[in-house]
């Protein structure tokens, strides 16, 4: 099936690939921002937002 | 248009322009060629030696989070760097490859990425570690891309000696992570990579001037000529030297620092004087790259010393 005029946008195989390589590069970066905070709470412990400014 | 009522309005179809926006076709080395990660490097280092040779203890994950913050507010810097010199990147050829002018990454992708970042770097810092740091971070992001970028770089051929300020704020971020505050050991440390700046791009711009007066920046060579610069690269080093010994003089470095000090800052001192001397052809080119070089070593080498200094201190070793 070939692309039509009005079937919008259509990325290449390239394009495909890149925007899959980056929508891991976003999700591992939030998987290491949650890590992130889960050892910084148990670390700190429960009072880690509780403190004067 | 209102936001609310028209449904008409709402689903109408995207216009022309939509039509023909063109995907991004940007790979993620491309967005992490927009952090600059060899810059990020020595904010790194240099932040990391800040927080290590403060008085006190960080716990190891607090500290690698303060570190991450930096590095990535540092990246942020670059980012947005990038977006805003975009037009005069695309005329260097130091920096015409870089992903906004070669076309792989669109100029708001970039902005996009860069002023997330920011934000992001300064809230997990000011969350996790403490808003003392947070706040430094963030006059340093604002400092690079406010002051620097947008303002110095293009009016002022003083532009990377008051712009060098954003460069030196690191380890006194990383410090500020473990103690909440400033004293004046960081200030030191800040004052070494102040004054370093300008011989190490004086250096470069030694070598690129051609590049930067295409592009229009007035950098000292474009504008006050290239024995100028020279003159001016060998007043700073006669004045950087000195002050790379100023931990120890002030006792927060032993004898290892002050003789890494004084070796390189002679160093430093010689290829600065090489590069007044030699003034034309294949020697006055060899002299500038050697002092560029160098210049890179000499402030891994002092904050390296200075770390190993402090290390042998808390052991017991101090010398």
């Amino acid at each position: 099936m070939t692309a039509g005029p009005d079937d919008g946008i259509v990325l290449t195989d390239e394009q495909k690939r890149r925007r899959r390589a980056r929508s891991i590069a976003i999700a591992l970066s939030l998987g290491v921002l949650v890590a992130l905070f889960y050892a910084v709470t148990l670390v700190k412990g429960p009072a880690v937002l509780i403190r004067p400014l | 248009m209102a936001l609310v009522g028209d449904g008409a309005e709402l689903s109408r179809p995207l216009g022309p322009a939509f039509a023909r926006a063109e995907p991004s076709s940007a790979d993620v080395e491309d967005y992490v060629a927009l952090l600059k990660p060899r810059v990020m490097s020595l904010v790194v280092f240099t932040a990391l030696v800040g927080m290590l040779v403060a008085p006190g203890h960080v716990h190891p994950v607090i500290g690698f989070t303060a570190l991450l913050c930096i590095a990535i507010g540092a990246g942020a810097s670059g980012a947005l760097n990038m977006w805003y010199d975009a037009d005069i990147d695309a005329v260097m050829t130091r920096t015409a490859r870089r992903p906004i002018p070669a076309g792989r990454v669109q100029p708001g992708e970039a902005l996009a990425f860069g002023a997330t970042l920011a934000v992001f770097s300064v809230a997990v810092l000011g969350v996790l570690v403490n808003w003392f740091a947070a706040a430094l971070l963030v006059f340093t992001i604002f400092f690079y891309v406010f002051v620097y970028t947008m303002w110095l770089k293009r009016s002022t051929p003083q532009n990377i000696v008051i712009g060098g300020a954003a460069g030196a704020f690191p380890p006194m971020i990383g410090w500020a992570a473990v103690t909440g505050d400033v004293s004046l050991a960081p200030f030191l440390m800040f004052l070494i990579i102040f004054l370093w700046t300008p011989p190490h791009f004086w250096a470069l711009s030694l070598l690129k001037s051609d590049d930067y007066a295409r592009a229009g920046i007035p950098m000292l060579p474009v504008v006050a000529g290239p024995d100028e610069t020279r003159k001016q690269i060998l007043i700073y080093t006669l004045i950087l030297a000195p002050a790379g010994l100023a931990p120890s003089l002030f006792g927060f470095a032993g004898y290892l620092y002050g003789a890494v000090a004084v070796g390189c800052g002679a160093m430093m001192l010689m290829l600065a004087w090489r590069v007044y001397r030699d003034r034309t052809g294949a020697a006055a080119t060899s002299a500038a790259k050697k002092l560029f070089a160098f210049s890179l070593l000499y402030v891994f080498a002092l904050f390296a010393a200075l770390l190993a200094d402090n290390l042998l201190a808390r052991l017991g070793l101090g010398v």
